[in-house]
């Protein structure tokens, strides 16, 4: 697919689904990824509701795989308490994890202190939830953040929340297989520490990624990002959409026009 | 003010007799160390609030294992010195204000931690034994900046292999909100077993729930698992809709359109301090 295909699809207006149905359908193909460790555990934490859509969109495509939503309300996996996820994820039973990040660097380091002094006197973010136990635990780790700019894909992070490498010797079972984020995928490579390009979303080129991301990276011949297919667009606005009303009202209600739960 | 005492009603077997919310803040001493679930956990926001109007001051928050609103209107409300948690979030509400700006202002020391350490501090405390270890946390900045915790070589394992060492944590006090305590002074969470391992872990926990209902959960075979015995349980105050805006079980949902307009009044000192006249002093609101 050309950049032209994706500028005049059809009769009326835009591609004929949302930025963010073409960011769920992508983290659900790198769930799905055969070359990777296959995913029949997935956990996804707080605020996270593209993630979510995505390990919905893979269970609905019918797919053996088993979701702990760590903010679930009813019916939530956990009967221990949410240590439990750490629990599970310190035994090695997590498959995938999702993470993000108020910054990126090059070699997949996150940071979700903040800028400035420690601890983010600059600009704080929320602070770094599970992540320096999650990101080396879990098997695989999909990163993911929707604003692609020089402020948040750095060269190299203010503060480490968690890294995206370990020196030889440290125990760590798995590390970033991608990042997603606005406008492209990159993939990563741990033994290198560093991103390769790999799909572009549409509208954008190299050189529009270059322009945007504060750390280096490999880029050859990158594909279009392939956009959602008409099964994998009904499922989320269907079953997908059923599934998530209740822990993300909000994000329901603006991409998939749902009224709020109560 | 002065530093005020327990108040201990669930005694042994003996009947519960409930206090008022107001009594179970002022049992919280200026300066405690009080641990606090977050929003999707079954937070007290009715203590937060009471605690408020009380005019405590000089607490040390503890995040289990992160902090959501009631966190960010204590800080707001000037009661806080001091805060340890793995994150501060409103959630789809976005980041807390009034955290934010008493970091910015120097007026709290924010102490970062990373989830599972926080619970495996609580349950080394629960064991009774002064640390347990943990895997991840090496490569962290967060380990850098906690001098308390320590990398040592597993003794069990090859040379070479580190692994962090985290201290028992048993906070002063631990409040939460459940659904309902029995005649004894037993208390009905259902699966947030956090609560129980918090419990566990503290000094003194004080609860507060919809309900009080007659009999004992412990004779039920199908209450007994998401009870915390009265033996880990101080006080029990009734306040209904006490865990709200946040949601409690399958009782009621979380008030995401209050949230969101706390969120965007506690922008501005001004704003919270009108949110807080309105909402937590009861003060009619001006047109």
């Amino acid at each position: 697919m050309t950049p032209a295909d994706v500028t005049a699809p059809g009769p009326s207006s835009g591609p004929g689904f949302a930025p963010e149905e073409l960011l769920a359908v992508t983290l659900a193909r790198l769930i799905l990824d055969p070359t990777a460790r296959p995913a029949r555990h997935i956990a996804v934490g707080a605020a996270s509701p593209i993630p979510a859509a995505a390990c919905w969109l893979v269970a609905k495509l019918g797919h053996p795989v088993r979701l702990s939503l760590l903010h679930k309300r009813s019916g939530n996996p956990f009967t221990e308490g949410t240590r439990e996820l750490f629990d599970l994820t310190g035994q090695g039973r997590i498959d995938l994890f999702f993470l993000g990040g108020g910054q990126i660097d090059g070699q997949a380091n996150l940071n979700l202190i903040g800028t400035g002094d420690w601890p983010g006197m600059g600009v704080r973010f929320p602070g770094s939830f599970g992540s320096a136990f999650m990101y080396p635990m879990a098997h695989r780790t999909i990163l993911f953040r929707e604003e692609h700019s020089p402020r948040v894909l750095v060269q190299r992070v203010a503060h480490v929340s968690a890294p995206g490498v370990s020196p030889p010797g440290v125990f760590r079972r798995g590390h970033a297989q991608a990042l997603v984020t606005g406008k492209c995928v990159f993939a990563f490579d741990p033994v290198a520490a560093r991103f390769t390009l790999a799909s572009l979303h549409p509208g954008e080129t190299v050189h529009s990624i270059r322009a945007a991301t504060g750390f280096d990276f490999d880029a050859g011949a990158a594909p279009q990002t392939a956009p959602p297919g008409d099964a994998e667009l009904a499922l989320l606005r269907g079953p997908v959409c059923d599934e998530m009303a209740e822990t993300y009202p909000e994000f329901c209600g603006r991409i998939w026009g749902r009224g709020q739960a109560a | 003010m002065a530093k005020r005492g327990a108040v201990g009603s669930a005694q042994g077997d003996a009947p519960m007799t409930p206090i008022s919310l107001e009594a179970m803040a002022a049992s919280v001493p200026d300066g405690a160390l009080l641990a606090l679930p977050p929003d999707n956990s079954l937070p007290s926001v009715a203590l937060a609030m009471a605690l408020i109007r009380g005019g405590a001051r000089g607490l040390r928050l503890l995040g289990v294992p992160v902090s959501g609103f009631a966190t960010d209107i204590l800080i707001g409300a000037g009661c806080v010195a001091e805060v340890q948690t793995s994150a501060v979030s409103l959630g789809e509400a976005g980041f807390a204000p009034r955290f934010t700006a008493a970091l910015k202002a120097g007026t709290i020391t924010v102490r970062d931690a990373t989830c599972p350490a926080i619970h495996t501090m609580l349950q080394a405390a629960e064991k009774g034994v002064p640390f347990m270890p943990l895997r991840g946390l090496i490569g962290s900045d967060i380990l850098a900046h906690r001098p308390d915790w320590v990398v040592q070589q597993n003794p069990f394992g090859p040379l070479g292999d580190v692994i962090v060492l985290l201290p028992a944590l048993s906070p002063e006090v631990a409040a939460f909100h459940a659904v309902m305590a029995d005649s004894y002074g037993n208390v009905w969470l259902g699966r947030r077993r956090e609560c129980a391992t918090l419990a566990h872990a503290s000094q003194r926990a004080l609860v507060t729930v919809e309900r009080v209902v007659e009999g004992n959960f412990l004779e039920d075979e199908r209450l007994a698992p998401g009870t915390i015995s009265a033996t880990y349980i101080e006080a029990v105050a009734i306040a209904q809709r006490g865990a709200r805006p946040a949601a409690l079980l399958d009782e009621y949902g979380f008030d995401a359109a209050y949230v969101a307009e706390y969120a965007s009044m506690a922008k501005t000192d001004a704003g919270f301090g009108e949110w807080m006249a309105c909402e937590v002093f009861g003060q009619v609101r001006a047109a």
